[in-house]
């Protein structure tokens, strides 16, 4: 909690940079010797595809020779019905998604996290663990092991359904249109949940003894102590956590090409941005690749999750009130 | 750029003469999507190349099925590919061919032996240049479990629609077996043992595909809505659930004697004959009415071609002529049943079911999957779009004419028929 604040606070000025003790002409070597390598291997492996990912967006094939088109491309797939529908389908899961596990996986997360920091409850590094644990497994694993839970043919949800009479309720989620995108994100926010429960945990941790104790002299107790108290103190946190699901949402790709494929069936009912630039960088079955399309699909997206960030950084961030501890 | 007939008999004098002193020296690394034959090819096909070629290793390397097309691509422009490709029917392999990085060979010896028909999977649309030797074809139409149709009382597997969907009632109302053993989620089940497994019957084989191609007719003609209206018959005959079963869970599902048929492919052959604890059977696909002429679709499946960049251009030749000559057909068709050889001279199979399979050849005409020449050229994909279309109408999310409305106005948006 601590440290992530001192990250987002604005950091006051420190004497030392307005000295200017240094004698100008002294060339300061060691920073930029220092600096190269974490700047070369950053420019290789993360400005470097992302600028070519852009200048690919801009070509287009034609007779196997790359053709300057300009923003025509993104022209095509915002207004081209062929390609427009798949990405405003696409675009509208993927918020659905976000909105999925904002709603559910960061207030599950908190209540976790209260829950964990009770003083006097039982077994903590137990639950701790079990809380954490499908974060820690592969999504492979995760998919496939839902998959195998919610078939229909060798599952053990329908015989648990049907061993308390409910074997009526039971249905395919993972393979109908109106529940497969629903069941995607509910195995999403079961993996997941617990990134923000450490967090917030660890926020919780932070709190110092005295406040509580101030407090509690002022009878401010259970889930009072809680809303007034505690929540206010960890809503930075919260914050944190709201943008990494964000940026996680809407790189989604993983679980659902393992699920329901790269067609993102049943009837694109789970395509999301992530599956839709697959399909269309490295093909589909008969489909070919289209590296161009692609790489503007994944610009289009890189240019989503910049818009998102920076939303929360200048109107949220900005405005949050912070504690000092 | 072509190599003309007299190169290629020079390099091959050439290949004879150099033969002692490249003795051990290639070895040939083959790109395949078929991961699982790995075993047999180490076993059975390798061996008998190698036995009569010395100075030539090959090694078989495949990928995932799924991952091929990407792979390979990526291999092929990255210059890491191996020497001999093993080539998708149509566009896919098309495209490598444009871009340089697969060869003709019209001028391997042996390519004689297939017809045009045979080479059309491979070559440029005019026909005129092959740039992969045909391997294998596969058919299509249903398997059933012998049992399941003595338990209903099925004295004869169906020969029309009607008596098709009057077995599967019989079968349902007896309640021991699911009677089609099939799911939608994978989607292209559906599309390729459904949609393209009993249509060649509604619209003619060949005749109806080209003339789809010509122009001449649409999707949304009676012929090429028929398929779509018997899919959507499906759905109540099929496994509870089905819209999450998966093709592997279909598999066992039959193979575990719980479903009674099975709308299948010739590949499965090899695998069902292994597991499969009860008697199989095969039936083509039930045509619409008594008497009618049947198609199956006999679908070109693999192809050797030879990559453009290879160091070993003259062993990987002498492997192409082998996978021209008839004892390439003998040793691939007898070791994985359920892939035929395109010779025209056919290679013996011994496998009974496969045997009962290849008779499908003899009594009905051939034809190929519809989607695949041409008509997946453009966006949206036709074969892509079919997949979706036929998981959608047995799930009941669309009516056929919707599907057919729908894929036609798709193949509009591109697609313009030549005059």
């Amino acid at each position: 909690m601590d440290q992530i604040d001192k990250l987002a606070a604005d950091v006051p000025l420190l004497p030392a940079a307005t000295r200017d003790a240094a004698p100008a002409r002294t060339r300061r070597w060691h920073i930029a010797v220092f600096l190269a390598p974490a700047l070369l291997v950053y420019t290789a492996l993360m400005i470097v595809p992302l600028a070519d990912t852009l200048r690919l967006s801009l070509f287009r094939s034609v007779e196997h020779a790359p053709v300057f088109v300009g923003l025509d491309n993104f022209r095509v797939l915002l207004t081209d019905p062929r390609w427009s529908l798949h990405f405003w389908a696409a675009f509208r899961h993927n918020l659905y998604f976000f909105a999925f596990h904002i709603l559910l996986q960061n207030p599950v997360g908190i209540a976790l996290a209260a829950l964990l920091s009770l003083p006097r409850l039982r077994g903590q590094a137990f639950y701790r663990t079990a809380f954490f644990l499908p974060t820690m497994l592969s999504f492979v694993i995760v998919g496939f092991t839902w998959k195998l839970i919610l078939s229909p043919l060798w599952g053990v949800a329908p015989a648990l359904l049907g061993s308390v009479g409910l074997r009526g309720w039971f249905h395919p989620w993972l393979g109908q249109e109106a529940t497969a995108l629903t069941t995607l994100a509910l195995i999403s926010v079961w993996q997941y949940v617990g990134i923000p429960m450490m967090l917030i945990y660890a926020a919780m941790l932070a709190i110092p003894g005295e406040l509580i104790e101030a407090a509690e002299l002022d009878g401010i107790t259970g889930f009072a102590q809680f809303r007034k108290i505690k929540l206010p103190l960890i809503w930075p946190t919260v914050g944190i956590c709201s943008i990494l699901t964000f940026v996680g949402n809407f790189n989604a790709f993983d679980l659902i090409y393992t699920i329901n494929g790269a067609n993102a069936g049943p009837n694109f009912a789970t395509d999301l941005l992530g599956t839709f630039l697959f399909r269309t960088f490295f093909g589909n079955q008969l489909q070919l690749g289209d590296p161009n399309m692609g790489a503007t699909i994944a610009t289009m997206m890189f240019l989503i999750i910049l818009a998102g960030v920076a939303a929360y950084l200048f109107g949220i961030q900005t405005r949050m009130r912070r504690y000092a501890l | 750029m072509r190599m003309t007939k007299a190169a290629w008999v020079l390099s091959g004098a050439a290949l004879v003469m150099a033969a002692p002193a490249l003795a051990a020296d290639a070895t040939l690394t083959i790109e395949s999507w078929r991961n699982d034959d790995l075993p047999t090819w180490q076993e059975k096909i390798i061996p008998a190349f190698e036995k009569g070629h010395p100075g030539i290793k090959l090694n078989f390397q495949p990928t995932a099925p799924k991952e091929y097309n990407a792979a390979l691509n990526s291999k092929l422009d990255a210059g890491t590919a191996g020497d001999i490709i093993a080539c998708r029917p149509f566009d896919a392999s098309l495209e490598l061919f444009k871009k340089g990085q697969l060869t003709s060979v019209n001028a391997v010896p042996g390519m004689d032996h297939f017809t045009a028909v045979a080479r059309a999977g491979w070559s440029t649309d005019d026909g005129q240049t092959a740039y992969c030797v045909p391997a294998a074809a596969v058919l299509h139409g249903f398997i059933y479990n012998q049992d399941a149709f003595a338990k209903a009382g099925i004295q004869q597997p169906p020969k029309t629609s009607d008596e098709f969907f009057g077995d599967l009632e019989k079968l349902k109302k007896d309640g021991t077996y699911v009677p089609l053993a099939m799911g939608t989620p994978d989607q292209w089940e559906a599309a390729t043992m459904g949609y393209q497994n009993i249509g060649p019957n509604h619209w003619h084989g060949e005749d109806g595909r080209k003339a789809l191609i010509a122009g001449q007719s649409k999707l949304t003609d009676p012929a090429w809505v028929a398929p779509f209206r018997e899919l959507a018959k499906w759905g109540p005959y099929l496994g509870d659930g089905y819209q999450a079963q998966s093709y592997p869970d279909s598999q066992n599902l039959f193979t575990l004697g719980r479903a009674a048929i099975y709308p299948a492919g010739s590949w499965e052959i090899a695998q069902f004959a292994a597991q499969a604890q009860f008697k199989l059977g095969v039936f083509p696909p039930p045509v619409p009415k008594a008497g009618d002429p049947c198609y199956v679709s006999d679908h070109p499946d693999i192809a050797f071609g030879m990559n453009a960049k290879t160091k070993n251009a003259e062993a990987a030749k002498t492997f192409l002529a082998w996978v021209a000559s008839p004892d390439f057909a003998r040793v691939y068709s007898d070791s994985l049943p359920g892939f035929y050889s395109m010779q025209t001279q056919s290679a013996p199979v011994t496998d009974p079911l496969a045997q009962q399979f290849l008779a499908f050849r003899t009594a009905c005409k051939s034809t190929m999957r519809s989607t695949y020449q041409m008509l997946s050229r453009g966006t949206p994909n036709l074969e892509n779009e079919v997949w979706v279309a036929s998981a959608n109408v047995i799930n009941g999310t669309e009516t056929p004419e919707q599907a057919a409305q729908k894929l036609q106005k798709g193949l509009d948006s591109w697609y313009k028929p030549a005059k």
